[in-house]
């Protein structure tokens, strides 16, 4: 009931014309920029970081939140039509939609996937409201030992559940961990990595390393390959998107399924919309009574993950708001915005900043409700944007990071650093370094530093008080699990394998 | 000797290990030398983390060492060249270039463009890649796997990029960003309008976004000696 009093609040301050007009802006530029090939809503949100800075913190996250969203949109219309994802999130929507596009039916894959976002969103987005407050609540209660566990099982978890290699996503955590050792100790003062350098003492501006390791990494990435690639697509006709009866009776369930498998997964550090649009893609086609379609441009194919992915993103802002966790690329890249602002996420900001969360969260509707409205419409002319040749995209991608490093602090020197963390983000993409768990150590390794030591004083140095509450230990135990889950899944079918199936659950362990 | 070659070829990830242990050391060394301050509050200094990065590094290095040397496993199973026998290094990318666009020689740029600052300017044209790398343009990309690499093409890019840094104080934003616009687009392969259309976008975008900035985001961006004439 409180709850929903604040949120009505909350649309006090999104409804506010200016506040409608910045939610408007990055809802548009979300898709532009999402719409390119390549370009997944991380990247959208990084490279688009530096453009909110002129804002009031409640402006600034409300035009967040639609380029969140149309970042979204835009990736998966990029999907179906090119068949170039440009995040792991928008393969499925590609794997169904493309064929779709291909036998000339793209406007229904396109209507398909915007629905489902905007009902996956609706959904996802209400559960938001209904838990994230009782999550605060809950978390206003844990300490230090419990904040240093969770960080740690953030780390476990984004560096064993993603990707194939753990060596590699272990070396890519520390390589941001490193990163986020740079400049002055919060506690002492000390200088730590800066080899006497000024303008290293502040330490490297997240944004900087953000946009470095997405932008940066991946246009030096592509020009590396440009030559090899394909050219632009060839023009893709499109006409409005439109769904007939027929379609709407084969979508509506997926569309209502999605967020049920959604948006817990974008809560818990589990990679975000990767695992729960697979799993999406699976249920809907063991219920599907079109099965033999599937592979060929089912359309179930394109609803359900769709909607799993973008109710996904809404679970992902519930660990993000209430607990300062960033659980996948774009969450993090958020949380640095915060940060710009001086606002730290956690428990305390429903508290603190009520006109800021609920009216960020009210603009999330707010913007839903727009994408759809704008989209629709608009499709054929984000279409177009597929057309711009490769070396003018590029180009533009370096030209904005640029902008953005520099907007940062005004220096040069941050520029020069955006390229150094550029390369790096090169060899990494090079290498199959994931990026993810690099960014995730940036973001929260100066916290869990702070919070270890902390946890450390209260206990005058024993290494006990980071274990002696309850649910530090379970967070400790979830992780054992977590790292001993390769030689767990191994042991454990020999023994079942008279009852197959019993826990052969492809998914991630459950996390609490 | 041979043999030992041998085992290097295709084993460039070795150089990230290098890498990993290189910055492993350095944070170790780091924190190790820091001075020890008095205000120290609490049992765990300012060395304590860097400590445990530090030595993280230089085991995940050991690991990953073990892992590339054991065989192709990971990710990015072996890299091109074990089809395609040119080393990765840069001087020999240079040499292919240069023989492809004597092999070409179609639309090259004007000789000697010369473009303030911006690095020297690549020469090749656009070299249609070498016969064994053509079936595998197949432009699916699966991140790492089998496609050779233009290393000339990121190093100049490198380069332009680092123009931009030099320039944009002394020439202001709006040439050094419609510089670093025209010369990435120049290097990624733009040559068709390099000298007509390319300049008048790099130049629009430029302004226009020096102009958003400035005025409607409130950002301040060094509007250098042109804008100061306008």
């Amino acid at each position: 009931m409180d709850s929903l009093g604040s949120l009505m609040d909350g649309f006090g301050t999104a409804l506010t014309p200016l506040n409608l007009l910045w939610a408007a802006v990055g809802v548009l530029l979300g898709t532009a920029i999402g719409v390119l090939p390549g370009i997944g809503p991380a990247m959208a949100v990084a490279l688009l970081l530096p453009v909110t800075y002129g804002l009031d913190p409640t402006g600034a996250f409300i035009m967040f939140a639609g380029i969140y969203y149309g970042g979204m949109f835009g990736g998966s219309t990029t999907s179906i039509l090119l068949n170039t994802p440009g995040e792991s999130a928008a393969v499925i929507a590609a794997m169904e939609g493309n064929p779709m596009a291909k036998a000339g039916r793209g406007p229904q894959a396109l209507a398909a996937a915007a629905i489902g976002h905007f009902a996956g969103g609706m959904i996802g987005t209400v559960l938001l409201v209904v838990l994230a407050p009782t999550v605060a609540d809950l978390a206003v209660d844990i300490g230090a030992p419990d904040y240093f566990a969770i960080m740690v099982l953030a780390f476990i978890a984004v560096t064993s559940v993603l990707g194939s290699s753990r060596v590699r996503g272990f070396a890519s955590l520390l390589i941001g961990l490193t990163l986020g050792l740079v400049g002055l100790d919060q506690m002492t003062g000390q200088q730590r990595l800066t080899f006497g350098s000024l303008q290293l003492s502040d330490g490297i501006d997240v944004v900087i390393v953000a946009v470095g390791l997405f932008a940066i990494g991946e246009a030096l990435w592509v020009a590396a390959r440009l030559r090899h690639d394909g050219g632009p697509g060839a023009g893709i006709p499109l006409s409005r998107p439109w769904l007939g009866r027929d379609e709407l009776r084969r979508t509506w369930k997926p569309w209502l399924r999605g967020p049920v498998i959604g948006f817990p997964f974008g809560a818990i550090p589990a990679g975000g919309a990767e695992i729960p649009t697979f799993l999406s893609y699976i249920t809907e086609k063991r219920l599907s009574r079109h099965r033999k379609e599937f592979g060929k441009g089912a359309i179930e194919g394109v609803a359900g993950p769709e909607s799993a992915a973008s109710a996904s993103a809404a679970g992902t802002l519930v660990s993000m708001l209430t607990l300062g966790l960033p659980t996948t690329a774009v969450a993090a890249v958020m949380l640095a915005a915060f940060q710009q602002y001086g606002i730290q996420p956690g428990p305390l900001l429903f508290e603190r900043e009520p006109d800021l969360v609920w009216g960020l969260i009210a603009s999330l509707f707010v913007g839903m409700v727009m994408l759809l409205l704008l989209n629709l419409p608009l499709a054929p002319l984000w279409a177009r944007l597929l057309r711009i040749p490769r070396p003018y995209l590029y180009a533009g991608i370096l030209f904005f990071a640029a902008v953005g490093a520099y907007a940062v602090g005004g220096e040069a020197f941050d520029v020069v650093l955006l390229l150094v963390i550029g390369l790096l983000g090169l060899l990494m993409r090079r290498y199959g370094l994931p990026v993810l768990p690099a960014i995730i150590g940036v973001i929260l390794g100066p916290s869990a530093e702070q919070q270890l030591r902390r946890a450390l004083q209260i206990s005058d140095g024993s290494v006990s008080g980071l274990v002696d509450t309850p649910f530090a230990v379970t967070v400790y135990a979830v992780i054992a699990l977590v790292l001993l889950w390769p030689w767990l899944r191994r042991a454990l079918p020999r023994r079942l394998r008279p009852a197959p199936g019993a826990s052969r659950d492809p998914g991630p362990p459950d996390t609490p | 000797m041979t043999t030992l070659r041998a085992a290097l070829r295709g084993r460039s990830e070795l150089g990230v290990c290098a890498l990993l242990l290189a910055v492993g050391v350095l944070v170790l060394t780091d924190a190790l030398t820091m001075d020890s301050v008095a205000s120290v509050r609490g049992p765990v200094g300012p060395r304590t983390v860097p400590v445990l990065v530090g030595g993280a590094l230089l085991v995940v290095a050991l690991v990953l060492a073990v892992d590339v040397l054991r065989g192709p496993t990971g990710p990015t199973a072996p890299p091109a060249d074990e089809e395609n026998p040119a080393p990765l290094a840069a001087e020999s990318g240079t040499a292919e270039a240069d023989t492809a666009k004597a092999a070409t020689a179609e639309d090259g740029p004007a000789p000697g463009p010369t473009k303030a600052g911006t690095a020297e300017q690549p020469e090749a044209g656009e070299e249609p890649g070498t016969s064994a790398e053509a079936p595998r343009a197949d432009g699916t990309a699966a991140d790492g796997a089998g496609v050779p690499h233009d290393w000339r093409t990121v190093a100049l890019l490198t380069g332009v990029f680092l123009a931009f840094a030099a320039l944009i104080e002394p020439l202001g934003f709006p040439v050094a960003g419609a510089l670093l616009f025209w010369g990435s687009a120049y290097t990624l392969g733009s040559r068709t309008h390099a000298f007509t259309r390319d300049p008048l976008i790099a130049a629009v975008l430029s302004v226009v976004t020096y102009a958003v900035f400035h005025t409607l985001l409130g950002v301040a961006l060094p509007g250098g000696p042109l804008m100061g004439v306008l």
